[in-house]
């Protein structure tokens, strides 16, 4: 898809023209640099994004969303930290992990030895290095790299996750944990890019984290491409949990080929602004796509969700029940947008999203929106926005329970519908646990 | 153990209650009985400390406590518990989660251990089985497709649960066939102690059939204008409010 600038009223802005230069000044360096397809490839990313700069809201896309925060910050490339280890229990749970700190693969803290047959987990410079032409081949296949943000990442992109799962392979679970480190007064900005396919038949369970040191300014713009050969099934649970000062920028493609599924949660709780994109193409028939999530936003944050979902081929069928609540003077976004071809005949769209205002000053501006070319489609969308239920808080409070937790079960509630959503036991007592750890932070005005 | 003195009350700037006097002691059950309108559901609100319900003059003393002075979890924690005419609907709580948190944050306020789910379990079986309520009803969200006669049940198996020191029943039998209202009334009857009062709040005197009161009081345009033993309830049943009404 393309969209339309009525001006680039950004390009040749100071942050432009600095991150114009950083890929200039790295374009030797970077991962496949040698590579002619990977430099053409980094070349065109920066030449789109030094033709746009940073979207402004006079883009239709980004009329809720203002990105001043990056367009006056000078970002930095991430120093090489290898002493750097995130405060976290990384060896809680079983399976292959792959840690990434501040955008690049870190080896001695992952756990990718070991694997199944079939199962193919890998950081991306290191492929590059190595010349892989089945990695060169997929870069940019499916991310809308003729928007800034994705084409921008082509420009810088050093590192990120590869996943392959091999045809009739069950792959499991795997977990990506993305790390951003503190550097006082050194905002910095890494552009991972991670592609993920599965074969024909392949199962996977993804599972990424995105968090961050209290203070780390960091930007993480990041790109994945998922690619869901016929009849595979990608589970694919995102958290983004990244400090107050962080700014997070995802955008994410799918491509689900024919009976494949794509069965994702994304649930947002951090950093100061968050832009989450989705662009899904359900390619084949009988595929299905599964865009649920979360936005938990509390003061003074602000979190996007966007939300491209292509139905280009017959009886394919998409759900979408995106629940945002907001606290303090937040701001939440959800534009969702359907596009059924004409060739889409006996598509099932359901889309719902729904955003709880807990405070006065929060707001939320909803979008859906449904582009129909066929004729014989079943598509349904609904869009609520409401505070707490009185009458239900005083009958909870009637029964004993205390405000606080009234409150914070009438919030779970709220949520339910769409964690719920969430087959797998252990994922979604997970989900659960963050949720009511956010409502502990607004509770007590961290 | 709950006395009301010269309570006045109003919703949305109307005086609803215009001045009520009544003590309930420990061990009995009272009526209250009046014609719609006349302030029977606005005086549970009011005791269970619902906001848009403004008291203007007046107390209320529960178990020798300024009842007025406390947040509705307060009250609960007191023992105070409201039996609601129409009860909420809560959907994405489940019922068995949502009883045992009101049963451990009661038993908290109380300073007694809270329950775990196997224990809380094993306490609720059998108050649902004499309710006539299924498990699977636990299972639920709150009241959430329950039909009438399911969500006043539940309301009864809530009071079983908690055993609060004083009930207040806000037209429990409306929408009962009187098989429901039977179980309903056995379920009340069972909680009958010398310790707990009750205030039984119902514009028809079928549900006094099954509940008997100690004593019937007539509220009519937010006063009490009669008080008597449980035959003036049948007086009422068989006269209609019309003449008192006139008369207020």
């Amino acid at each position: 898809m393309v969209e339309v600038l009525d001006a680039p009223a950004a390009a040749g802005s100071d942050a432009v023209a600095h991150l114009l230069d950083r890929a200039r000044g790295l374009a030797e360096r970077l991962p496949g640099a040698r590579h002619p397809v990977v430099a053409a490839w980094r070349a065109r990313g920066a030449e789109t994004f030094a033709s746009q700069g940073f979207p402004t809201r006079r883009v239709e896309a980004w009329k809720y969303t203002d990105l001043a925060l990056l367009r006056e910050t000078r970002f930095e490339e991430p120093i090489l930290a290898a002493d750097i280890r995130p405060p976290l229990d990384l060896e809680e749970e079983e399976g292959p992990l792959l840690v990434l700190i501040d955008g690049r693969v870190r080896r001695d803290l992952s756990a990718v030895s070991h694997l199944a047959p079939g199962v193919a987990i890998a950081s991306l410079a290191d492929l590059l290095r190595a010349r892989d032409e089945e990695t060169v081949a997929g870069l940019g296949g499916l991310a809308p790299e003729t928007l800034p943000l994705p084409a921008l990442n082509a420009a810088l992109a050093e590192d990120g996750a590869v996943v392959r799962i091999a045809d009739g392979v069950d792959g499991g679970t795997i977990r990506i944990l993305s790390y951003a480190t503190a550097r006082a007064g050194h905002p910095v900005a890494f552009h991972p890019r991670h592609l993920i396919r599965l074969g024909r038949g392949a199962r996977l369970v993804l599972v990424e984290e995105a968090r961050g040191e209290p203070e780390a300014f960091a930007w993480q713009n990041v790109v994945s491409e998922i690619q869901l050969g016929p009849g595979a099934r990608l589970i694919h649970i995102r958290l983004q949990d990244e400090p107050l000062s962080a700014v997070h920028t995802a955008t994410l493609a799918v491509r689900v080929e024919q009976g494949a599924e794509y069965d994702s949660f994304t649930l947002i709780k951090g950093a100061r602004l968050t832009r989450n994109e989705v662009h899904a193409v359900l390619a084949g028939p009988h595929a299905a796509l599964h865009l649920n999530g979360a936005q938990l936003v509390d003061g003074v944050r602000h979190a996007d969700t966007t939300t491209v979902i292509e139905h280009a081929a017959p009886d394919c069928a998409s759900r979408q029940t995106v629940k945002t609540v907001l606290a303090g003077r937040a701001r939440g976004v959800f534009q969702g947008k359907i596009h059924v071809h004409r060739a889409a005949q006996k598509t099932d769209g359901y889309q719902m999203n729904q955003a709880l205002l807990l405070s006065p000053e929060a707001e939320i501006d909803a979008k859906p929106q449904l582009e129909i070319y066929a004729d014989d489609v079943k598509c349904s969308h609904g869009a609520t926005v409401g505070e707490l239920d009185l009458e239900a808080l005083f009958y909870l409070r009637s029964r004993g329970i205390p405000e606080a937790e009234a409150k914070s079960i009438l919030v779970q509630a709220f949520l339910d519908d769409a964690v719920s959503l969430v087959a797998d036991e252990g994922l979604r007592e997970r989900l659960h646990a963050e949720t009511l750890a956010w409502w502990q932070r607004v509770e007590h005005g961290g | 153990m709950l006395k009301i003195e010269g309570l006045k009350a109003s919703v949305e700037g109307k005086e609803v209650l215009r001045g009520i006097d009544l003590e309930v002691p420990a061990g009995e059950v009272h009526a209250i009985m009046g014609p719609n309108g006349s302030g029977k559901s606005t005086l549970g609100y009011v005791l269970a400390g619902r906001e848009g319900y403004e008291v203007t003059a007046g107390s209320v003393t529960f178990r020798g406590q300024d009842l007025l002075a406390m947040e509705p979890e307060e009250r609960a924690a007191a023992g105070l518990f409201l039996a609601f005419q129409y009860p909420v609907e809560l959907p994405g709580v489940g019922n068995a989660n949502f009883l045992r948190q009101a049963l451990n944050a009661v038993r908290r306020a109380r300073g007694e251990p809270e329950l775990d789910a196997m224990q809380f379990l094993k306490l609720v079986r059998g108050k649902v089985k004499a309710l006539g309520m299924t498990e699977e009803m636990l299972k639920r969200a709150v009241n959430v497709g329950f039909s009438g006669g399911e969500k006043k049940r539940n309301e009864i198996l809530q009071m079983a649960i908690l055993e609060p020191a004083f009930c207040i029943l806000d037209e429990t039998d409306s929408g009962l066939d009187i098989d429901a209202l039977k179980i309903v009334a056995e379920g009340v009857n069972a909680l009958r102690s010398p310790e707990r009062g009750m205030l039984v709040i119902t514009h028809y005197q079928r549900l006094l059939d099954h509940i008997v009161p100690d004593r019937v009081h007539v509220l009519v345009g937010g006063r009490i204008v009669q008080s008597g033993g449980p035959e003036l309830a049948r007086e009422l049943e068989a006269k209609g409010y019309g003449e008192l009404q006139a008369a207020a």
